[in-house]
C-alpha cells in the first residue's frame, strides 16, 4: 500500500515539484491506442490547457490523471504517488484527497441544494462543515443561493457550484473537462476568472478544452493528436 | 475518526438520506408504493389466513352438532354436567339434550322430541323455519312432513296425547321447520311439556354438541369423555367432522398457495422498482465515486435508503393490509378482523429485508461502474 503521507515529490530538471508526471503512458482499447507513449510533466501551481481534436486522447489523459482509469503501460504519478501500484481503494483515496473535478455538464445532484452538493465532497473527504461550504459558495459568489437546488440555478451558477465543490477540500490539483462548454460568454468569463484566482493561490489547473479563448488563459498549452503530444507551448 | 467527526458524518448521512426521501417525492412514492402494496397484500392474506379458518369453523358449527353423547342406560342432568365439564369452554359453540317419546295426534303415533328450546335454537339454527321457535310452554314446532300429513298451519291449535292416551296437552303450532331429513317427521316440544305428556322428566336420549375443534381433536375429545365419564358413549359425527376438516384444509392450502404467489410477485415488483430507481441514479452514483466515495460507502448509503423505505412501506402496508382484511372479514363474515401485532412486525421486517435484498444486486452492480464512462455518456 502506498503511504500517502510520506511521498517522494517528483521534481523537474530545475528542481521544481511536479503535480503530474506521465512517463511513456499508453492506453490501448484493443488495437486502438488512445494514448501512445505520452510523456507529460505538470509543475505544481501550473495552469495547463490540453487541446486537440476529438479522439486525440484528451479525455483518456484526464481520466488517467483523475484516477478514474489505469494505463495499459507507463507510469502515472500524482503529487509523487505512483498510481500503477495502487488498488481501487487507494486510487479512490488519491482522487478524494488530491484532485478536484469540474465537468462540462456540471454533474450536480438534483435533489441536493447547492450547499449540500458542496458538502457532499467534504463528506467523502473528511468532515462535513456547513460554514466552510458556505464560505466556498461565497468565493464563487453564490452564498445567497446556498439553499437553491440545481434546477433553480442558471448554467453558469451550476458550474460555479461545481467549482466550489471542487475546491472545498483544497486539492492541490483541479481537473476541468470542458468547463465552459455549456456556458454563455459572460458565465464562461466568470468561471475563467475563478480559475485565475485559484491559479493565483497556487492550485495546479489542468483544463481540457476545445475553446481557444479558454486554452489561451493557461500558462501552457499542450496539443494532443492521435494519443501523442504534438505541441507543448509556453504562453507566458 | 474522533467523536465530533463521527457525529458530523452521521449528521450529513442523515441529511443526505432525508433530502433523498423528501425531495425525490414522486420516485420515493413509487418505491414506497411498491413495498407497501406487497406488504399490505402479505399482511391482509396473513390476517385472513389466521382469521378465516376460525371464523369459517364458527360458521360451520352453525350447521349442527359434530359430537353426540348417548347413554348406556339413562342420561340425566348430572351426567350431562360431568360430560360438559370435559369440553373446552372456548370451543363449545352450542349444546342441547334431547329426549324422544312417542305421542299421538288424532290418535295417530308421532315421534316427539323434548328439549330446552333456547339451547336447541342454536344447535338447530340451520333449520329452515316457517314461523317461530316456541317461546313459552304450550307451543310446539312441527316438522314439514308432520305438517303435510296432518295439514297443519302456523298458529293452529292441536291436542297432543301421551302414547297411552292418558294425558292430553293442547298446544299452538308456533312454527313449521324443514331440516331436509328424518327430523322433518318430528314434533318439537319444550322439555316440560313433553314431561307433562309422559310423566317422566330429567331423562334424555342424546346430547348434541357443536364444538369448534378439527377432526383429530374432536376424536381425542370423544375418547377423553368415554374414558372419564362412565355410562355415556361419545362419538363424533364423522361425516360432518371430516367434511369440515377437508374444507378448512383446502382453504388453508388455497391461502398458502395465494400467499406464495403474492410473495413471489411482491419480490419481483420490489426488485424491478429498485433496479429501475438505482439505474436511474447511475450518474449520481458515478459522481459520488468521482468525488471519492468508495464502493462500500455507495452501497451502504443506497442500501440504508432502501431499508428505510422498506420500514416505511412495510408499516404503511400493514395499516392498509389490516384495513383490507377488516373490510373482507366484515363483508363476508360480518365480524371485524383481529389485528395480530406479531404478524404486523413480521410483515414490516419482511418488507425491510425484501427492500434490502432487492436493492443489493442493482446497487452493487451500479457501484461497480466506471464513473468516467458514465459521466462522459451523460
Amino acid at each position: 500500500m502506498n503511504d500517502m503521507n510520506n511521498v517522494t515529490i517528483d521534481r523537474d530538471s530545475k528542481g521544481q515539484a511536479l503535480a503530474v508526471h506521465l512517463d511513456k503512458v499508453t492506453k490501448a482499447y484493443g488495437d486502438l491506442k488512445a494514448l501512445d507513449a505520452l510523456d507529460l510533466d505538470v509543475k505544481s501551481g501550473q495552469w495547463v490547457s490540453i487541446v486537440g481534436p476529438s479522439g486525440s486522447g484528451k479525455t483518456t489523459c484526464m481520466n488517467l490523471i483523475g484516477c478514474m482509469d489505469r494505463p495499459t503501460s507507463g507510469v502515472v504519478e500524482i503529487s509523487g504517488l505512483n498510481l500503477a501500484t495502487m488498488n481501487e481503494n487507494e486510487l479512490t483515496r488519491v482522487r478524494r484527497e488530491q484532485i478536484g473535478l469540474v465537468f462540462q455538464k456540471f454533474h450536480l445532484i438534483g435533489h441536493l441544494s447547492a450547499l449540500e452538493n458542496v458538502m457532499l465532497a467534504q463528506y467523502y473527504h473528511s468532515i462535513p462543515d456547513e460554514s466552510e461550504a458556505l464560505e466556498a459558495l461565497g468565493r464563487v459568489g453564490l452564498a445567497s443561493r446556498a439553499t437553491h437546488r440545481p434546477s433553480q440555478l442558471s448554467g453558469g451558477e451550476q458550474q460555479r457550484v461545481a467549482i466550489a465543490r471542487a475546491l472545498i477540500n483544497q486539492p492541490p490539483l483541479i481537473l476541468a473537462d470542458e468547463p465552459t462548454g455549456n456556458l454563455d460568454a459572460a458565465n464562461a468569463a466568470a468561471v475563467l476568472d475563478l480559475f485565475s484566482q485559484l491559479h493565483a493561490q497556487g492550485t495546479t489547473l489542468i483544463v481540457v478544452t476545445h475553446d481557444p479563448v479558454v486554452a489561451a488563459q493557461g500558462e501552457r498549452e499542450v496539443v494532443l493528436d492521435h494519443g501523442a503530444l504534438v505541441r507543448d507551448l509556453s504562453l507566458r | 475518526m474522533n467523536r465530533s467527526t463521527h457525529r458530523a458524518s452521521n449528521k450529513m448521512r442523515f441529511r443526505l438520506l432525508r433530502a433523498s426521501l423528501v425531495r425525490r417525492r414522486s420516485r420515493v412514492l413509487v418505491e414506497l408504493l411498491a413495498v407497501a402494496i406487497g406488504a399490505s397484500t402479505m399482511f391482509c392474506l396473513a390476517t385472513l389466513a389466521l382469521d378465516v379458518p376460525s371464523q369459517l369453523e364458527q360458521e360451520l358449527r352453525g350447521l349442527g352438532a359434530n359430537l353426540l353423547v348417548s347413554p348406556e342406560s339413562e342420561l340425566d342432568s348430572a351426567l350431562l354436567q360431568e360430560t360438559q365439564a370435559l369440553i373446552p369452554a372456548d370451543a363449545l359453540v352450542a349444546q342441547a339434550a334431547f329426549r324422544y317419546e312417542t305421542i299421538r295426534i288424532n290418535s295417530q303415533p308421532y315421534l316427539a322430541v323434548g328439549t330446552d328450546i333456547s339451547s336447541a335454537t342454536t344447535i338447530k339454527g340451520f333449520w329452515d323455519m316457517d314461523g317461530e321457535w316456541p317461546s313459552r310452554l304450550g307451543e310446539a314446532l312441527v316438522g314439514r312432513d308432520v305438517a303435510d300429513w296432518i295439514g297443519l298451519r302456523v298458529g293452529q291449535r292441536i291436542i297432543l296425547e301421551g302414547a297411552d292416551l292418558d294425558h292430553q296437552l293442547p298446544v299452538t303450532v308456533s312454527g313449521i321447520f324443514a331440516a331436509g331429513g328424518n327430523e322433518d317427521a318430528l314434533v318439537v316440544l319444550n322439555e316440560a311439556d313433553l314431561a307433562s305428556l309422559t310423566g317422566r322428566s330429567d331423562v334424555f336420549d342424546v346430547a348434541e354438541y357443536s364444538i369448534a375443534l378439527g377432526g383429530d381433536q374432536l376424536s381425542a375429545l370423544a375418547d377423553h369423555i368415554n374414558a372419564n365419564v362412565p355410562g355415556v358413549v361419545a362419538s363424533p359425527v364423522q361425516r360432518m367432522a371430516s367434511s369440515e376438516a377437508q374444507v378448512l384444509a383446502m382453504l388453508r392450502s388455497l391461502l398458502v398457495l395465494v400467499s406464495v404467489i403474492v410473495l413471489t410477485l411482491t419480490v419481483i415488483g420490489i426488485s424491478t422498482t429498485m433496479m429501475a430507481v438505482v439505474t436511474e441514479r447511475r450518474v449520481e452514483i458515478a459522481l459520488r465515486m468521482a468525488l471519492g466515495a468508495s464502493n462500500k460507502a455507495i452501497q451502504r448509503e443506497f442500501i440504508l435508503e432502501a431499508v428505510v423505505l422498506g420500514v416505511l412501506g412495510g408499516t404503511l402496508g400493514v395499516v392498509l393490509g389490516f384495513a383490507l382484511a377488516n373490510l373482507v372479514s366484515q363483508q363476508v363474515f360480518t365480524q371485524s378482523a383481529r389485528f395480530n401485532g406479531w404478524f404486523g412486525l413480521v410483515c414490516v421486517v419482511a418488507a425491510m429485508v425484501l427492500a434490502w435484498g432487492a436493492s443489493r444486486h442493482p446497487v452493487s452492480r451500479a457501484a461497480a461502474i466506471d464513473p468516467a464512462l458514465v459521466l462522459r455518456e451523460e
